[in-house]
């Protein structure tokens, strides 16, 4: 595995996977404790819809996911926020609907059609500079935002009717959870792909919630199980030649499971 | 002086009519017992009181103000204090939430939001509970930590949705000695299903079931004949007085439960 640090790709590939994991725990956590799961899950599928956008218009891939990805989180933020008892079936609807979207375009574009597999399942190391970059910007967004706002953010996830009597903008601070969460989903895209996603935003922040007592450790616990996941797997991934995301996955899923037989011996 | 002054309100959701000509003044001081049946619209009152629900017929001044203007001078304990337990939140967290407005820090909280954190969690009794994790206290503490979080602002009012639905007797008692002990400088509402409390504790007791019904009980030896020598107070007459025979789960109970006025 040393030797193959000297390649740049190998070097893109670690540090993708170390600004994607700390993004994905500091907002896994944030989705799992308002219990948003399922919304991201949607939110990450119908992203295909932006790829597929970008793919037929020849725009960047991140950024027709991001701007596709972010109205849809918008929608869904505008649906749920009216109407929370049928949020479920708003979610599974745009779920699909971006995919199919994500599809056709794909179809329509003439010429050579990008691998769908790789967007499913993550390219971790056919990651770019300007990639890189964009992790990047999203990771200092999301500091600045859990860092400036962490009272209000805390008080919305969890009790959101109480914060609202206390002057806090709770539509707001759902809205900002979500379109932070959209982002996040479209560059971890990149390392698990959209449909492991959820599996990383989810195992590292179930074991750190148990290991933390307040919002702020549980995220940044969080952010570094993650990384340690990630870079296990790509481990794996490197020395059999395996599929870096799924790789990941299977190593995060297989911790989680010696963490509980271990957690629950204690 | 009266603090909350209700006149002629009417509420519904949808076109299902919840509260009808409400008519309540609740004084300075006063420790309000609201009662009823479920979905008799107890917790909706309350909701109004706060400001959550808008209503369009009616009027209701707190503090001489529209509800949603003197919310800062309510402190509110919301009902179902059990939800949510596996949250990473310490307990001093939560009860910093209670603050309004002020200066802030760029991160986290001021140390005069601690220190009035912590004083407000002496008040409740838990102050050593300051760094733990709220999922690992019992029903009762959560509920003071509840109380906590509401007399962080200082409230002129403190209203408490069902307080002890799901605490044991003893809890419950902790209670309401703490409510009672709040209640030489802060006027009290209390949600509640449990009558007990009204015999003990409340001077005013109201009748919640679509239409309100209201009683000064703060002289309970002229408001209900004693049973016997063993001083019981009785139940179905409290009811009746306050209005509660039209409510049909209560005058299907066969017998009258007796409780002891200490």
């Amino acid at each position: 595995m040393i030797e193959a640090l000297q390649f740049e790709f190998m070097q893109h590939a670690l540090l993708a996977g170390l600004l994607v994991s700390f993004a994905a725990g500091i907002i896994g956590s944030l989705i799992v404790v308002n219990r948003m799961v399922f919304l991201a899950g949607g939110i990450a599928h119908t992203s295909y819809g932006g790829i597929g956008l970008a793919v037929y218009f020849g725009l960047p891939i991140f950024l027709g996911a991001s701007v596709f990805a972010v109205s849809a989180a918008l929608l869904i933020a505008a649906l749920t926020l009216k109407k929370r008892h049928r949020m479920d079936t708003f979610i599974g609807l745009i779920w699909a609907v971006g995919m199919a979207i994500g599809v056709i375009f794909v179809d329509l574009t003439p010429g050579y059609n990008v691998d769908l597999m790789s967007y499913l399942f993550g390219s971790i190391l056919a990651v770019s500079s300007e990639d890189l970059y964009f992790m990047g910007a999203l990771l200092t967004l999301i500091l600045f935002v859990v860092t400036f706002w962490y009272r209000d953010i805390l008080a919305v996830s969890y009790d959101s009717e109480y914060a609202a009597l206390r002057d806090v903008n709770v539509r707001f601070f759902y809205t900002l959870i979500l379109i932070l969460s959209a982002l996040t989903v479209v560059i971890a895209i990149k390392v698990v792909g959209l449909i492991l996603v959820i599996a990383m935003l989810t195992i590292p922040v179930y074991i750190a919630e148990k290991l933390s007592n307040s919002l702020f450790s549980m995220m940044f616990l969080s952010g570094a199980i993650a990384t340690l996941f990630t870079l296990v797997g790509l481990w794996f991934s490197y020395t059999y030649d395996l599929t870096s995301g799924a790789s990941i996955i299977i190593v995060s899923a297989v911790s989680l499971g010696a963490f509980l037989l271990f957690y629950r011996g204690k | 002086m009266s603090v909350i002054d209700i006149k002629d309100l009417s509420f519904a959701y949808d076109k299902q009519l919840i509260l009808e000509n409400v008519n309540l003044s609740v004084e300075e001081k006063d420790f309000l017992a609201i009662i009823g049946p479920n979905g008799g619209g107890k917790s909706t009152l309350v909701k109004l009181i706060l400001g959550i629900h808008k209503f369009k017929k009616g009027s209701i001044s707190v503090l001489g103000k529209e509800p949603s203007k003197s919310l800062s001078h309510i402190g509110y304990v919301p009902q179902n204090t059990n939800i949510n337990t596996d949250f990473p939140i310490k307990v001093i967290e939560v009860v910093m939430m209670g603050h309004v407005g002020g200066e802030r820090p760029f991160f986290g909280y001021g140390k005069d939001e601690v220190l009035c954190a912590m004083g407000a969690l002496a008040q409740v009794g838990m102050e050593d509970f300051a760094q733990t994790k709220i999922g690992s206290l019992s029903g009762g503490q959560r509920q003071r930590v509840m109380i906590a979080r509401a007399l962080c602002a200082h409230p002129q009012i403190l209203i408490l949705d069902e307080p002890t639905s799901s605490i044991d007797i003893t809890g419950q008692k902790e209670i309401y000695e703490l409510l009672k002990m709040l209640n030489q400088s802060i006027t009290i509402i209390v949600v509640s299903h449990d009558i007990s409390v009204i015999l003990e504790y409340a001077n005013k007791a109201a009748h919640v079931n679509k239409t309100l019904s209201y009683h000064d009980i703060s002289n309970k030896e002229k408001t209900f004949h004693t049973h016997g020598n063993d001083g019981h107070f009785c139940e179905i007459e409290l009811l009746q007085m306050l209005g509660a025979e039209s409510c049909n789960s209560c005058v299907e109970e066969e017998t009258p439960k007796w409780r002891e006025v200490k």
